[in-house]
């Protein structure tokens, strides 16, 4: 009897402990292959191609990076820029919205609600909304075309609506109102202060969005000093594609040099970097938005 | 009373901001799904450009590329659901059964970290791994004596490349939601069917999958709501958006976004996106009502 349950167990621990370690290790190696790339020497790279390890040791990409930086340091800006004012401003008016619908005296909360989570069952689409920000809103080489399409997600706002009415008694609020506070001060020095944790989880959430977000700059910014870091990425990494296809038509053309191959998994480097360095302590608060999401969304 | 409208005001100006950006960026766009029997042009816009009744959906069912647009999508999605959902329950139990502590944490960080990452350092590992000159797997094809492999040329492989990849971002983040339920359940439970006599095997599928049926129905509903839309920055990345390439990854959601971009066709991509929009609304209202009439509290709405 106690001898199956072990080998039962020990059958378990083999399947799963192999499974996770693939798993695993699907995970990390690109990231392997990636920095091993940016850590090789070109020739070594032109030669025998990407390796798991550098088979010539070269920080020469990275100075090829730090002798150039106007371009990446712009696009490192942009980024930053969109990230810090879209999620400062779309967390303040999301979290206005879910405290004024989760607050029982406002009349048609319901219907508001639905005008709200109706816009994630019908969509006009990605031709429409293009031509509202072209043609309408001149929007075509302008920052806030950056920012505007990510700036409020529905679902944060249910999200909020919900903790805020199951954290906060209702009589916290009362007795503020009691007290002669209005709306806005209750919101401003109560809800706020002790929603922090809901607060912090929506903006990591959203600050991802801004900082990965490269398909907004495809549709609207060409202009050099708007194209944020994950545009300017993957421009670089598909340029080697149209060089070549130029080459083949302009005879002289051979002479423009694509961007070093440990030059690019460099600037792939350097584009994960911040988030590789927050992920240990950021981790947290995304596992414990998506459960809150998945009970509450 | 006069105090309640003064609230009511102050409470309305609060909201205005979210419904404003509403109005805007989801309601004006959907009137704009005229466009699809429109014949537009840029100086008379949304609503001033001439009709053209169903010229758009004639010509974009002529090309007959729709249909096998269409169909991709679909027949991706359905994969995705079928792989994703079984790897994330997978992925789940193990993670809560296994004994060593830090290696369930190093394991979890590690599968969750894909997620993290934008699509575009994606195609940065695609590019590196298959790049036909340098890639990674071309080095260690020649390293070990083989012919080196022009993925590009291989159209067929890349439906198991998206599928790899999809399930490689997602898995960690669907995991997520397991791992919260498979902890819930009542450790009581566990103990007395060990003291009966049951395995791991045992207990896995007779006391935990059972138990989280009611997440794996949700899970998978909210997925088929959304089965009739492609993932447009994975088929776009991961794929270079290459030509070549187009018969096996093409999905709804890159076809209507090239006829913008590339083709500046409004009219025929405005056609797809509308007939897009339709059918996903439809599948999300009968999915809703099935789950209402069979479970009420799993409904969306």
């Amino acid at each position: 009897m106690h001898y199956r349950l072990s080998k039962d167990k020990i059958l378990f621990n083999i399947i799963a402990y192999t499974f996770l370690m693939a798993f695993t290790v699907c995970c990390l190696l690109p990231f392997l292959f990636v920095l091993s790339g940016a850590l090789s020497s070109e020739r070594s790279i032109l030669e025998h191609g990407y390796s798991l390890f550098p088979r010539e040791f070269s920080l020469s990409a990275f100075r090829t990076l730090l002798a150039m930086p106007g371009d990446i340091l712009n696009a490192y800006g942009v980024t930053v820029t969109i990230t810090v004012l879209g999620t400062a401003v779309g967390l303040f008016i999301t979290a206005m919205a879910a405290y004024v619908l989760q607050r029982k005296c406002f009349p048609h909360r319901n219907a508001f609600a639905f005008f709200f989570y109706f816009t994630t069952i019908f969509e006009g689409g990605i031709v429409p909304k293009y031509i509202l920000m072209i043609r309408y809103l001149d929007m075509k080489n302008n920052l806030l075309a950056l920012i505007l399409p990510l700036l409020i997600n529905v679902f944060y706002i249910i999200i909020i609506r919900s903790t805020i009415s199951s954290s906060l008694p209702n009589s916290l609020i009362e007795s503020a109102e009691i007290d002669g506070a209005g709306e806005f001060q209750i919101f401003r020095k109560i809800v706020i202060p002790l929603s922090k944790p809901i607060l912090a989880t929506v903006g990591l959430f959203m600050a991802l969005e801004y900082w990965n977000d490269w398909f907004n700059a495809m549709l609207y910014v060409d202009q050099k000093s708007l194209i944020p870091l994950q545009y300017y990425l993957y421009k670089m990494l598909s340029q080697i594609t149209m060089l070549r296809e130029l080459v083949s038509k302009v005879p002289q053309m051979t002479a423009v040099t694509p961007p070093e191959e440990s030059f690019k998994m460099a600037m792939t480097l350097v584009t994960i970097g911040p988030i590789l360095l927050l992920y240990p302590f950021v981790q947290k608060y995304f596992v414990s938005g998506i459960m809150v999401g998945a009970v509450k969304g | 009373m006069r105090r309640n409208t003064k609230r009511n005001q102050v409470l309305l100006l609060m909201i205005l901001p979210a419904v404003l950006y509403f109005i805007i960026f989801a309601y004006i766009p959907m009137t704009g799904i005229v466009l699809a029997f429109k014949n537009y042009n840029y100086i008379d816009g949304i609503f001033l450009s001439p009709w053209n009744g169903l010229k758009n959906f004639k010509f974009l069912f002529s090309g007959g590329k729709i249909f096998r647009v269409a169909w991709n999508t679909l027949a991706y999605n359905t994969v995705f659901i079928a792989v994703n959902q079984s790897l994330q329950i997978i992925t789940a139990v193990f993670l809560t059964e296994i004994a060593s502590k830090h290696f369930r944490k190093f394991s979890q960080s590690a599968i969750f970290l894909p997620y993290f990452i934008s699509w575009v350092i994606v195609g940065g590992f695609i590019y590196n791994l298959f790049n036909y000159e340098y890639g990674t797997l071309n080095s260690f094809l020649s390293a070990a004596g083989k012919n080196p492999v022009d993925m590009y040329s291989n159209v067929g492989a890349w439906k198991y490349v998206l599928v790899f990849v999809n399930a490689w971002k997602w898995v960690g983040y669907g995991s997520v939601i397991y791992l919260a339920a498979i902890t819930g359940i009542d450790k009581e439970i566990y103990e007395a069917a060990s003291i009966e006599g049951a395995g791991k095997f045992r207990q896995i599928f007779s006391i935990t999958l059972p138990l989280i049926v009611p997440q794996i129905v949700t899970l998978i509903l909210l997925d088929v709501g959304r089965i009739f839309k492609g993932d447009f920055q994975m088929f776009y990345q991961v794929t270079g958006n290459n030509p070549l390439l187009y018969e096996t990854t093409d999905v709804i959601d890159t076809f209507v976004v090239r006829s913008l971009l590339q083709l500046q066709d409004v009219g025929m991509s405005s056609a797809a996106g509308l007939m897009q929009s339709v059918i996903n609304f439809v599948i999300l209202i009968s999915v809703n009502a099935v789950v209402r009439r069979t479970q009420r509290d799993y409904a969306l709405f």
